[in-house]
């Protein structure tokens, strides 16, 4: 049992359990063919593997693993301010669990990242001082997300701290704790909304249905309820493959919150496109007006189920709701960089299998690398431990 | 597109939801650039160049790039755009049937291609390393390999598309036109206007070339006059019947102005050349980035106001942990 004078300690357990199951297999094997890409990547340049270009210079690697994976990664933001910030201790249970999934997410966004631009090496110009350009967004958000990565790791660790006994260490990072807990609140809601702003760059290149100065505002709100969704995701998921017990009355009030969030997306979303007098185009049955729509109709869908409170009760609702709002939001964020953006020069992009690879390659590593830590680390708090836990 | 400082302020106060006090400082948040003292730049004439394509062996000279037998393997270099080997590209539009040079209708026109070298330039406040920089006293915009990270900010920043990246390289390089400042260093010109037989590409002062333009919309269409050829100051000159031009110098004022300005017969977007607002997408851009950030001061307030709510949070609840583990059983 937890002793007294060890604060940070926590109630959750390792689940236990076989590692080599076969989803993590299949995993691996993902992982392993996403190596190959990545190999050739970084010997024939990133023209051998994808399909990037002039007019595209930024991809799904940049689109889906970073503006859409970081969203995904937002759960253990949005929990760390409702429960440090706003002081709604009643969530405790289900920081870690989203902690562990903001800390492979960002992670692997990085790994991305480091794929992706073209002068790894030179990454270092990042700290020198006089290289530095406050005025650049993708500076912000650079070095937003890498001191992210780095709080993300030591505010799990106490969780390395509980399983290896680490008690000096545990007392001595307990000091500091708040501090960490701080800045994983604030980074997030810094680089999220500078990742909106990072497009308002873009100008006339993005539809006027993204383009607009409340850029940062949205991409802080999808930031938001993404992570809540992720949450609510994740646990509906962990809750029934890990025999967790019910955690519906946990979520529903998560969802209660979603709600107010979305609503308040929608209508500043609306209400800006209308106010700029592009409302014509969402409506004019072009495939970008029809796009805006399905972002926007997913979320609806979404906010919709979850504004009854007895859907907010049915376990399997919550779930179609989230996976609705994921859905919404990615497509806001994906439209953003990619299908809302034309250089006007006849350039066109898809992915190509490589990039795809490597994407795909990263959401298993991000599986497999879950499954194995909430089974060697105690992550999870079981509501029924005492009755059934080995 | 335009946008009034209303919706700017808007846009950043909403933005911030953090500091919600900061709406003060928000009007002067950046200062638009101006055109640095020594600005140097190239006047290109639509109307003089005939198409011999001089300036794009030049270029690839200079710049040690390689040709592009591309699109027609029997010849020798044949771009069809600016690309990772191609800094300056000389590029045709046509209208109708396009038989006659510089007319409007039924005609045909060149443009050369190449970055403009703006006054407030997208791609230097993009760059988060400094890899782009603009020349405080020539105002040239000057790339540095050892800065850059390759994250191709500057490609999507640039409302021209004019930076290129090496994507085929095991590690590339962004490419663009430096005006040459290799050689303007040791006191020559750009390569291309070096070798321009008729003028169509001008080099000189931005502010000697301006009022060159200026003195090209007086003159009387059909009359014969001088253009100077090479450089503004060369002294030589080319003879030429002055066309009807466009009364409307591309690159003036089109986002705050440029360095690489255009004249021509034949309307600019014909070219591709979009038509811009005076106000950059920088201004905006990082005007809103400017007035959350201010320095990082209001993060760190924020972080000192975060700091201390977690930990009065957190104590609260670790006592309440404590409550329930007293009284036997937690949940
Ligand atoms: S034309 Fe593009 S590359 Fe050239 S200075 Fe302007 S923004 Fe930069
Ligand atoms: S690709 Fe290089 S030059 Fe372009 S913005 Fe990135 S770091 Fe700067």
């Amino acid at each position: 049992m937890t002793s007294n004078k060890e604060v940070i300690m926590s109630d959750a357990k390792p689940l236990g359990g076989r590692i080599i199951t076969p989803t993590f297999v299949i995993c691996l094997i993902i992982v392993g063919i996403a190596g190959f890409y990545a190999v050739k990547r970084l010997i024939f340049g990133i023209g051998s593997i994808s399909n990037m270009n002039d007019g595209f210079p930024w991809g799904i690697w940049i689109a889906y693993d970073v503006v859409v994976g970081t969203a995904f990664a937002c759960g253990g933001y949005v929990m760390a301010l409702l429960v440090y910030i706003l002081n709604r201790g009643e969530f405790h249970p289900l920081v870690r669990p989203a902690l562990l999934a903001s800390m492979f997410g960002y992670t692997l966004a990085g790994v991305s990242v480091f794929l992706d631009i073209g002068r790894y090496l030179n990454v270092y110009n990042l700290y020198l001082p006089w290289q530095m350009n406050y005025h650049s967004v993708m500076f912000e958000v650079a070095m937003c997300i890498g001191t992210y990565i780095f709080v993300l790791w030591l505010e799990f660790t106490p969780a390395f701290v509980e399983k290896y006994k680490l008690t000096k260490f545990g007392e001595r990072l307990n000091k500091v704790i708040f501090i960490l807990i701080a800045m994983g609140v604030l980074l997030p809601t810094m680089h999220q909304s500078s990742l909106g702003t990072m497009m308002l760059m873009a100008g006339f290149k993005l539809s006027p249905l993204w383009h607009t100065q409340a850029l940062p505002l949205l991409f802080l709100l999808t930031a938001v309820f993404m992570g809540f969704a992720i949450v609510v995701f994740e646990a509906s998921i962990s809750s029934r493959v890990y025999k967790l017990g019910d955690e519906t009355p946990m979520l529903s009030k998560i969802a209660r919150i979603m709600v107010w969030v979305i609503g308040f997306y929608l209508i500043i979303r609306f209400q800006n496109v209308f106010m700029r007098g592009e409302m014509a185009l969402a409506f004019s049955g072009t495939f970008l007006g029809n796009m805006f729509l399905l972002e926007n109709l997913m979320l609806l869908t979404g906010l919709i189920i979850l504004a009854y409170p007895n859907n907010r009760t049915s376990p399997r609702l919550l779930f179609i709701a989230a996976v609705c709002i994921l859905i919404g939001g990615s497509l806001f964020r994906f439209n953003t960089y990619i299908i809302g953006f034309d250089p006007g020069t006849g350039w066109k992009y898809f992915p190509s299998i490589g990039e795809q690879m490597i994407t795909y390659g990263l959401i298993a590593f991000e599986i497999a690398a879950y499954t194995l830590f909430v089974k060697i680390f105690p992550v999870f708090s079981s509501h029924e431990h005492t009755a059934s836990n080995s | 597109m335009k946008m009034k400082r209303r919706e700017f302020i808007k846009g950043a106060v909403g933005s911030l939801a953090l500091a919600s006090a900061s709406g003060a400082g928000i009007a002067n948040a950046r200062t638009v650039q101006a055109l640095p003292p020594g600005a140097v730049g190239i006047l290109y004439d639509s109307t003089l160049c005939v198409g011999c394509n001089a300036c794009m062996a030049a270029c690839k000279k200079a710049n040690d790039k390689n040709p592009e037998p591309v699109n027609n393997p029997g010849t020798w270099d044949n771009p069809q755009d600016l690309s990772a080997s191609t800094l300056n590209v000389i590029k045709k539009a046509s209208v109708g049937t396009g038989e006659v040079k510089d007319s409007p209708s039924d005609g045909y026109a060149f443009i050369k291609r190449q970055c403009l070298h703006c006054i407030d330039p997208s791609c230097v406040t993009a760059c988060p390393v400094s890899a782009l920089t603009k020349d405080e006293e020539t105002g040239i915009v000057e790339y540095n390999k050892n800065a850059c990270i390759g994250c191709r900010y500057c490609q999507v920043a640039c409302p021209y598309n004019i930076p290129k990246f090496e994507w085929d390289d095991m590690y590339p390089e962004i490419v663009k036109c430096q005006l040459c400042s290799h050689l303007i260093e040791k006191g020559g010109i750009s390569a291309c206007c070096s070798v321009c037989p008729t003028g169509a590409s001008l080099f000189g002062p931005v502010e000697s070339l301006i009022e060159e333009s200026r003195r090209r919309l007086q003159m009387k269409p059909g009359k014969a006059y001088e253009y100077p050829v090479g450089s503004i100051d060369s002294g030589e000159t080319h003879s030429f019947a002055a066309p009807h031009y466009i009364r409307h110098v591309y690159g003036l004022e089109e986002l705050g102005g440029t360095q690489v300005m255009y004249m021509s017969a034949m309307p600019y977007k014909e070219f591709g050349l979009p038509a811009f607002p005076k106000e950059s997408f920088v201004s905006m851009a990082s005007g809103i980035q400017y007035a959350i950030y201010k320095g990082m001061v209001y993060p760190l307030v924020v972080l000192a106001g975060l700091v201390v709510m977690v930990k009065k949070n957190k104590k609260s609840e670790e006592a309440e942990g404590h409550d329930q583990q007293q009284g036997g059983d937690h949940e």
